[in-house]
């Protein structure tokens, strides 16, 4: 076993533990931020197919991370007011299925990726960087400015969704579907990154040339490769709007991408629980030195300077070392 | 009288007033190896891009296997069965040598939207990438990391990729620079035997290995051919000696 699998387990052990304990002695706030650490690390698996895998610096994944918080925050407050949300030409209901909600999350959340991704991946380096962030801003300024569905104040569901057999107000039944799905994700982006996919997808990161030589076509491969990402990141927001019960444009800032990208850089861009790492630390952080001073992101930010400049490849890369190749 | 395989008609590309490739035609018949030879600034690199499709000429046609290719792009005409290897060597360096064969043989195979079973454990793959690293010697260094390898056993990776395309046509950008002079035998070997398999337009510095292989040479200066003919045929040649061979026998 290659020390980077055993830090894997560990990692992926530290969150379930963190709320058993927590459940155990009876701290509902840590299981929600261990919940909250979950889904946080499930946006950034997202990111890291596009950014780790792919090489796309995407600065606009608030775009679905809010698209996912809205889909679950338009579906909930037409069902708790019990009006639909459109009666012609046919009717479409409010819901509270949680599995309903992650669905029309992920399918809006990929039609837009692949709306966005067609459009900026003919781009490339700073500008690929501007195009995405310039995407995410439109999408929150359109969410501060549509008054039906709370503007700027964004809107409050009274009663988190329902998922079939658990009671999801109850933290840690909540939390085991948030850890639940980042398993199954984590999984999935495990196996794609191994699969002809990711061989072909990093290979058009390291060298587009090489593989266009070898008649594959790179920009297809970061268009699905975005489409993905986005898939996952927006999932990710409908849980995260489900753990807050509240959506608002901050969802879609460009703070929101930026931190994502924090998660991804502060584990290790590329490494698979890069992410869980990284999400991890930055809630560990946020709940300690936050707790010291209101401008904790000082001290934020001059880790993720050392990561930068000392650790490039993050948390993960510093315990495990490089990437050990294929296997 | 068979076709050939790989034929420019007329290729014409101009950088502002430079005419980098000027009215060049070649064929490439079955089974030969057609060495393109010239003095640096000759336009080599230029008409190489043009026939893997890297860049679109001014006018002129490039016709592969009896078909015209010359609206397409680089990954059809890949795709079509043109094997090319790089001048600098292009690789995915994170990779490990066989990593790299392995995505040969993925890009020749298709169907790269799979996202589950590793591609590591496709053994149909697998066995093409060691075959071809097996075929150029690169067989100890498969799990190696690309970027760890010499500069001479990346030169050699370069062809191995090539190899796993299965092309129709090798095209081949000075494959023997920097591999010293008994890589540089052995890969002339290596190529001699190749042309079996598929004819190569080969660009290459080395003269002692182009003699040795080519069947046909090319003489190019200033973007335009100025001979083409056997090894003799062109060591005779009075323009070819004035233009190049006599520039190197000055040096």
């Amino acid at each position: 076993m290659t020390r980077e699998t055993l830090l894997n387990i560990v990692l992926f052990a530290i969150l379930p533990a963190t709320a058993l304990v927590a459940f155990a002695l009876d701290e509902p706030f840590i299981i929600t931020l261990a919940t909250k650490a979950a889904i946080l690390a499930l946006a950034g698996v997202g990111l890291n197919i596009a950014l780790g895998l792919g090489g796309l610096v995407s600065l606009g994944h608030a775009a679905f991370f809010g698209l996912g918080g809205y889909a679950m925050g338009i579906l909930a407050s037409h069902a708790q007011s019990y009006t639909p949300l459109m009666e012609t030409p046919f009717l479409i209901e409010g819901t509270k299925s949680m599995l309903v909600i992650w669905g029309v999350a992920i399918v809006t959340s990929a039609l837009a990726a692949l709306a966005i991704g067609a459009l900026s991946l003919r781009t490339t380096g700073v500008y690929f960087i501007m195009i995405t962030l310039a995407f995410g801003q439109m999408l929150y300024y359109f969410a501060i400015s549509w008054p039906a569905y709370g503007g700027e104040d964004g809107l409050s569901i009274y009663v988190r969704n329902e998922f079939p057999g658990l009671n999801t107000l109850d933290p840690i039944q909540f939390f085991a579907i948030a850890f639940g799905i980042l398993a199954i994700v984590l999984f999935g982006a495990g196996r794609l990154a191994k699969a002809r996919f990711g061989l072909a997808l990093s290979a058009a990161r390291q060298n587009a040339e090489r593989v266009e030589t070898v008649g594959l076509t790179p920009f297809r491969l970061r268009l699905v490769a975005f489409v993905i990402s986005g898939a996952v990141t927006g999932l990710a927001g409908a849980l995260f709007a489900d753990l807050n019960r509240f959506v608002s444009p901050t969802m879609f800032s460009w703070h929101t991408s930026g931190e994502i990208m924090v998660f991804v850089i502060l584990g290790g861009v590329g490494r698979l629980f890069g992410p869980v790492a990284g999400a991890a630390l930055y809630i560990l952080l946020e709940h300690t030195l936050g707790g010291l001073s209101e401008f904790w992101h000082v001290y934020l930010g001059l880790l993720l300077l050392l990561v930068v400049l000392f650790a490039r490849g993050g948390l993960i890369g510093t315990i495990a070392g490089r990437e050990v190749a294929h296997d | 009288m068979t076709d050939p395989l790989l034929k420019l008609s007329h290729l014409n590309k101009s950088f502002g007033a430079l005419k980098a490739t000027d009215d060049v035609s070649l064929t490439l018949m079955p089974g030969e190896i057609h060495a393109l030879i010239g003095p640096n600034g000759a336009g080599k690199s230029t008409l190489i891009k043009q026939i893997a499709g890297g860049l679109r000429s001014d006018s002129g046609t490039v016709e592969f296997a009896g078909r015209d290719v010359t609206a397409l792009g680089t990954v059809p005409r890949a795709r079509a069965g043109l094997g090319r290897t790089f001048q600098i060597s292009s690789l995915a360096m994170e990779y490990t040598v066989l990593q790299n064969t392995v995505l040969g043989a993925l890009g020749h195979d298709g169907g790269v939207m799979r996202f589950f079973r590793p591609v590591m454990k496709d053994r149909r793959l697998v066995d093409r990438g060691m075959a071809a690293l097996e075929r150029v010697g690169l067989t100890d260094q498969a799990a190696k990391r690309t970027a760890d390898l010499s500069h001479g056993q990346r030169r050699l990776l370069e062809v191995a990729v090539a190899l796993t395309l299965e092309p129709k046509v090798f095209l081949m950008d000075e494959p023997m620079a920097g591999l010293g002079a008994s890589g540089s035998k052995r890969l002339t070997g290596f190529l001699d035997a190749l042309r079996v398999q598929a004819p190569i337009l080969l660009v290459e510095h080395d003269m002692d290995a182009v003699f040795a292989l080519a069947d046909r040479i090319s003489v190019l200066v200033y973007g335009r051919v100025i001979a083409t003919g056997t090894a003799d045929e062109i060591k005779r040649d009075p323009t070819v000696r004035e233009a190049y061979l006599g520039a190197e026998d000055a040096a």
